[in-house]
């Protein structure tokens, strides 16, 4: 009998390692021993660090041992292959970066070392992190653990999958326009985009500056709240950064919902949802109520036009991010003679079509004669989704929406189309052109058994309320998880 | 659909300047998924934004400011490990000036 400690929560495996029930040891010999047994069938992971990750475990249960071990010490934990992790190579899941070695460590990635926490490995990502689907690596789908014919989401798609099917307690990844909340969503696990600037972006692989941020999968909302105070805090290095002090955020979970006004914005039940995500929040919403909580009828009048205003906004900022991609200094180089030649085909060969696709569209919404009517056009329309949540954050504490429109879909079912792509992030989007914290909780199955995720969405620097609320419903036992078929 | 957004020689035009090199297959379909794009959205314009002001950055006002000081040593050889040419302690480029 194996002893599957690997299937642990993070809380769990501390308590234990702290009373020396268990070593960091055998909790990571476990994760690893899961990942060689269904990796290759799922793909979430682009590299695997055994030899690293057992290192790192003895050093944490030497730490264990003296005592006065930090919340992470020896917890085995899947980082998502678009951060700077010293002499680990980081591919952001494309050809361009295929054997490209950090010399440095993202500022999450120190502080998580600092914990003692233990990296299984680096998670499948859509290329760059543009995608829905994980769809978009160069190194093949990651496919969702709960039905193999189905994705796992995107662009995190990695790093929820591999949360999900336990191949590590807990995961790092980045959420631009949903990238976090929708794989958790598909795979029925937890997952914060926090609010943009909480947490250091340095080290962090830049798709759109103004929207990226980093976020914690985990198995429960507390897991969640562990991570997530490790990684949140000021950096020199990132100027976005908040100097705002970073509170206790696993403390703020009382289970108490009482008194909470939830709001329930009316456009995010619309024509074309997926009966069951729509009856699962509007119980889970129930569920809340017998809590304590209220409801609050809200409207967010400009929804329908955030994924169009997303699309020029993010775009632009990726055609100027990728620009470095230019084969000299690192990553691939298709050689040529003269250097814009060597430019055009290294970023020919080393890009996939949906990067290129982004690049394109931003180029032309930032160049001479349509920055105006397009990328101007989108920040406009930013600020005026920006405004529509300020209003309703005077009627209310937070937002329950449902996470996608859907639960997982097949694989292949939206590659066809990218404005098909696009769409699935429809509820998600509006959360990062305001640049609030959002997190992913699961609260039902379809009839296919597919995992439903529900949405809270809070005001900037909210966190602690809405961890207090996904705890609280968690901890009232409305759903009863099932465990992936995998 | 209503006359397209946009022309192959416009994609070719942005694709230069994005430094990418596209096949003709790829130039087609590339005008055909950006003209669904720009029609997509076009729906802002039904948004009167003439007196909004646009948003860059959604983080906290203000420009932190530190000394300028040195924080990390000179490590050439960690910073040129990965470059796909060398010579030395030198990143080797084709030849620029005649």
């Amino acid at each position: 009998m194996p002893s599957e400690l690997n299937k642990l929560t993070i809380a769990e495996a501390a308590a234990r390692l702290r009373k020396r029930d268990i070593s960091a040891r055998e909790l990571t010999r476990d994760c690893l021993d899961r990942i060689a047994a269904i990796d290759r069938k799922l793909n979430a992971f682009i590299t695997v660090c055994d030899t690293d990750a057992l290192a790192q475990a003895d050093a944490a249960d030497k730490r264990l041992a003296s005592g006065d071990a930090p919340a992470l010490c020896g917890i085995p934990l899947g980082i998502k292959d678009i951060y700077a992790t010293a002499g680990v190579r980081t591919t952001c899941a494309s050809r361009i970066l295929e054997n490209f070695v950090p010399p440095f460590d993202a500022t999450v990635i120190e502080r998580l070392r600092a914990d003692g926490a233990v990296f299984v490995g680096k998670t499948n990502m859509d290329e760059f992190a543009m995608g829905s689907s994980t769809e978009n690596s160069a190194f093949g789908p990651t496919l969702n653990p709960h039905d193999l014919s189905r994705v796992a989401g995107g662009s995190s798609g990695g790093s929820a999958a591999a949360v999900a099917a336990h191949e590590c307690l807990g995961a790092l990844g980045t959420d631009t326009g949903g990238s976090i909340r929708e794989p958790a969503s598909f795979c029925g696990v937890v997952g914060i985009k926090p609010t943009y600037s909480r947490v250091s972006r340095y080290g962090v692989v830049a798709y759109a500056s103004s929207l990226d941020q980093v976020g914690p999968f985990a198995k429960s909302v507390r897991d969640a709240a562990i991570i997530l105070r490790t990684l949140a805090g000021v950096d020199p290095r990132d100027s976005t950064c908040s100097a705002r002090a970073v509170p206790d955020y696993a403390a703020a979970l009382t289970g108490d919902a009482k008194g909470l006004r939830i709001g329930v914005p009316r456009e995010y039940f619309v024509e074309g949802m997926q009966p069951e995500v729509e009856q699962s929040i509007r119980a889970a919403l129930k569920n809340f109520q017998s809590l304590g909580a209220s409801l609050v009828d809200i409207s967010l009048p400009h929804t329908g036009y955030a994924i169009a205003a997303y699309y020029l906004v993010a775009t632009a900022e990726a055609s100027a991010n990728l620009a470095r991609y230019d084969g000299i200094r690192y990553g691939l180089r298709v050689g040529a003679d003269d250097h814009i030649a060597l430019y055009q085909s290294t970023r020919a060969k080393g890009f996939g079509a949906e990067v290129k696709r982004r690049i394109m569209l931003g180029t032309f919404a930032l160049s001479a004669g349509y920055y105006d009517a397009y990328y101007l056009k989108g920040q406009k329309v930013r600020t005026l989704i920006r405004n529509d949540f300020e209003r309703a954050f005077e009627k209310c504490d937070l937002i329950v929406t449902p996470v996608a429109p859907t639960t997982a879909f097949k694989l292949g079912e939206k590659t066809a189309d990218p404005l098909t792509m696009y769409l699935s992030d429809i509820f998600t989007i509006s959360v990062n052109l305001a640049g609030l914290p959002g997190m992913s909780i699961p609260v039902g199955y379809d009839a296919n058994n597919l995992p439903i995720g529900m949405q809270l969405i809070g005001p900037p620097f909210s966190e602690e309320t809405i961890l207090r609320a996904g705890d609280a419903w968690e901890r009232a036992g409305a759903l009863k998880p099932r465990q992936p078929a995998i | 659909m209503a006359e397209s957004k946009i022309t192959l020689e416009q994609v070719r035009h942005v694709a230069l300047l994005a430094r990418l090199e596209l096949t003709p297959a790829e130039e087609e379909r590339m005008r055909a998924d950006m003209a669904e794009m720009l029609d997509y959205v076009d729906k802002l314009a039904e948004l009167d934004t003439a007196n909004v002001a646009p948003t860059a950055q959604v983080g906290e006002a203000g420009t932190p400011m530190r000394d300028d000081e040195r924080t990390n040593p000179p490590a050439a050889e960690a910073m040129l490990a990965n470059a796909p040419s060398r010579d030395r302690n030198y990143f080797k480029v084709p030849k620029i000036i005649e």
